[in-house]
């Protein structure tokens, strides 16, 4: 009797995939065109793409190996990943910035893990960012190192994660005066809020590198920490806009009860207001997070070693000089991991807040 | 019974005023946009005020110790610098004032061709990353996943080291036999006008107006245009500009660029920055704008194309009647802040040496030690850009939002 069931009217599962990929590619006349114009060009690119990194490649040896071959020289990142990811810092103090790498990619897993969402986490942050300047500063622990020396990967990392977290309440300070009522405010965080936005992130990196020094003489600070309060107020012109729409977000009634309640304006605002804001725009969050990270590679315009200019710096070295590809692709993955994951992780947790409501 | 019925069914908002009371004066007003602590603001006022004029005194301090005389004076004096490109005429001995508007020639060069660009392949490839062929689709979308995640200063160095690697002229590339890739840049065909004079471009503009008038006239009594009347208008448009040319003894020559000797002569030469610089913006926005068109396109719920579909509307046409005008209430808000970016985008010319106006405006800062005039220019024109664009397309935003019929 079963087997009736299974006689050519209902097909298995894999037939029916089978079907959806033979529909989507060879589906009607124009498909099997677009297919075939798709796979020629695939074709044209891809094999000697695949020569170059993998089949023609130096993987070990000198400069002068390969210069030989045709491929990849990926003995040059061999030779100079040190270099990429931690720059000019002296090299016998290698364990600071690996391990500035480490806490701030365990802040950052552990930021991103629902489970662990409260209001520790804000200690945890402030605890974090603290730590990381003081290891690579140095200035409880030995020798002490100038941020002119601080670069690389550890230095990409730094400077977006703290920039994030200065910005933040400045950030949320300027959406509250936007919106409130009181016009004088108002008036200061709009002109803030429409300038920042309105010019190029460039601009205000030279208003920092340029002006602060003839602005505050003999009080200015030093180059790398004039460009991240550049990139902190940068950020939070634009993190003010996102928190601004979580504000909006939460509904009328919410502040209305709270005040029936007896709680005061900043009472509201820390229990009732700011976690429903906040929890509302955390895919925005996140897409912001991954526009500082990107963002940040600008600060190489002004001279600052960051993994963009390390990288650059890496082919200018005289012994290895002018593989410029293979770094710009090994900089390029670092940063596609990076952000790609966080774009990935931005997906699903937008799916999981969907599913707790 | 009238007012309170009103009251009742939410018709009236404005309290009554109280018969009897005086009106309330100009204070009371001020006071109520000034809203509550008018005394602590006023006082972060002040403050923010008083920290400017601190900075800026010291700035005005510095200066003078430096022997350089604040305002906009340096302006007429001679830059002293050559820039790599122009579209207007420029040499050393121009002033800086005529640099810098080189400079803002140049961005807006780069923004308006970028900003047509990147339209036209970012739209193409939204249609390919929504079309059912699922090799075309992935292949976009693997492209918009690379370009999203990576630094755009990252592929601009790309870009540049791309085309200055391009072979020397008389090896360059020849696609398609019209172009010409060479280290020297990319030389395009251009149109030249020969003999163009006042009567030509006369009879253009009485031409111009005659198709405005007629698309104008046409519109009031139609809601919509078919495409005879598209056809018809292009007809005119053509027989116009051919009678122009003929009448007035102008012609119009379309130039090729040809390899002569070590170099490639005629057609339109983009230099290797130029070139770096607008590949760069327009990959980078074209993969924002093809997310953008797929997201306004997949805004419109499927009932929209089902019931379309019912009423036996052709897919063309249910895509330009039904789909597109809700789509694009979507989708233009969002390619307002695209273009925008791209124009901001543009500032990091200066990483890879073309000359825009944050470029020029930084060598002279370096050159005269203006910088903070320099920079106050740099800020005054991308707000005036910016206000500009948003204000254009916010008005077309507002067209589209009145063609729908439906409620949202």
């Amino acid at each position: 009797m079963t087997a009736l069931f299974y006689t050519g009217s209902v097909r298995p599962a894999s037939s029916a995939h089978w079907q959806k990929w033979r529909d989507g590619l060879f589906g009607t006349r124009l498909n099997i065109f677009i297919t075939l114009a798709t796979a020629g060009f695939l074709l044209w690119t891809i094999p000697p793409l695949f020569r170059w990194i993998l089949l023609d490649a130096t993987w070990t040896g000198s400069a002068k190996d390969c210069a030989a071959s045709t491929g990849a020289c990926w003995a040059f990142i061999g030779a100079k990943i040190r270099f990429i990811l931690f720059a000019l810092y002296p090299p016998e103090l290698d364990w600071r910035p690996a391990l500035t790498i480490g806490l701030i990619a365990l802040l950052l897993v552990i930021t991103g893990t629902p489970r662990f969402w409260s209001r520790h986490l804000v200690l945890l942050w402030i605890g974090t960012v603290v730590t990381v300047w003081i290891l690579m500063a140095g200035t409880l622990i030995g020798p002490s190192v100038p941020t002119g020396r601080w670069g690389g990967l550890a230095l990409t990392l730094l400077i977006s994660v703290v920039g994030f977290a200065c910005a933040f309440p400045i950030a949320v300070l300027l959406a509250l005066a936007r919106r409130s009522k009181m016009a004088g405010l108002r008036t200061v965080s709009i002109i803030f809020i429409e300038v920042v936005r309105g010019v190029p992130m460039i601009a205000i990196l030279y208003v920092a590198m340029l002006l602060v020094p003839m602005m505050l003489p003999g009080l200015s600070p030093d180059a790398f920490v004039r460009a991240q309060i550049g990139l902190t107020l940068f950020v939070s012109a634009y993190l003010a806009e996102v928190v601004r729409a979580g504000l909006q977000s939460v509904a009328d009634g919410q502040a209305e009860a709270a005040a029936s309640l007896g709680f005061g304006y900043w009472t509201t605002l820390r229990l009732i207001i700011l976690p429903q804001a906040l929890r509302s725009v955390i895919p925005a969050l996140v897409n912001l997070a991954i526009g500082i990270l990107l963002n940040s590679t600008l600060i190489a315009v002004i001279g600052i070693f960051d993994l963009l200019n390390a990288a650059k710096n890496a082919a200018n070295d005289p012994v290895w000089l002018g593989f410029y590809d293979e770094s710009y692709v090994f900089v390029g993955v670092i940063y596609f991991a990076l952000c790609y994951s966080a774009s990935r992780y931005s997906l699903w947790l937008e799916r999981h807040l969907r599913a707790a409501k | 019974m009238v007012s309170g019925e009103m009251s009742v069914s939410g018709i009236t908002s404005k309290p009554l005023p109280i018969p009897g009371s005086p009106k309330p004066g100009i204070g009371y007003f001020i006071r109520e946009w000034w809203g509550s602590y008018p005394i602590t603001q006023l006082a972060v006022l002040i403050g923010l005020i008083g920290i400017f004029w601190l900075m800026g005194s010291n700035m005005v301090h510095t200066m003078h110790r430096l022997g350089i005389q604040p305002g906009f004076a340096f302006l007429s004096q001679s830059a002293n610098f050559a820039i790599g490109e122009s579209l207007i005429a420029y040499s050393p001995s121009d002033t800086f004032g005529r640099a810098a508007f080189v400079g803002l020639l140049n961005t807006g060069a780069i923004a308006v061709s970028g900003c047509i660009l990147a339209t036209l392949l970012g739209v193409s490839l939204g249609i390919a990353r929504l079309s059912g062929n699922m090799l075309l689709s992935g292949l976009v979308r693997w492209y918009i996943e690379i370009i999203r995640n990576t630094p755009l200063l990252l592929q601009l160095f790309f870009w540049s080291a791309v085309t200055h690697a391009l072979p020397p002229p008389r090896q360059a590339f020849n696609p398609l036999g019209i172009l010409y890739l060479s280290n020297r840049g990319v030389s395009i065909p251009a149109f030249r006008l020969h003999e163009l004079s006042l009567v030509t471009l006369a009879i253009l503009v009485v031409c111009i107006a005659a198709l405005f008038a007629f698309y104008k006239v046409r519109s009031k009594r139609s809601v919509r245009h078919g495409i005879i009347e598209f056809s018809a208008m292009g007809l005119l448009a053509v027989l116009g500009f051919g009678l122009a040319f003929r009448l007035s003894g102008a012609s119009v020559a379309l130039e090729l660029p040809l390899l002569r000797g070590f170099n490639i002569a005629g057609g339109f030469n983009l230099t290797p920055e130029f070139a770096a610089l607008l590949i760069g913006l327009v990959v980078n926005s074209s993969a924002t704008i093809a997310e953008i068109i797929r997201s306004g396109i997949q805004s419109v719920p499927s009932g929209q194309w089902e019931s379309a579909r019912s009423l036996g509307l052709q897919p063309g046409r249910i895509m330009r009647l039904v789909i597109l005008p809700q789509a694009l209430r979507v989708i233009v808000p969002l390619m307002t802040s695209s273009y925008l970016d791209l124009t901001k985008n543009s500032s990091l010319a200066v990483a890879i040496g073309f000359p825009d106006l944050v470029s020029v405006l930084n060598t002279t800062a370096n050159q005269s030690g203006q910088a903070l005039e320099a920079l106050a220019i740099i800020v005054v024109s991308y707000l005036a850009i910016n206000l500009s664009v948003s204000t254009i397309m916010n008005k077309y935003n507002k067209r589209i939002e009145q063609r729908g019929f439906l409620p949202r």
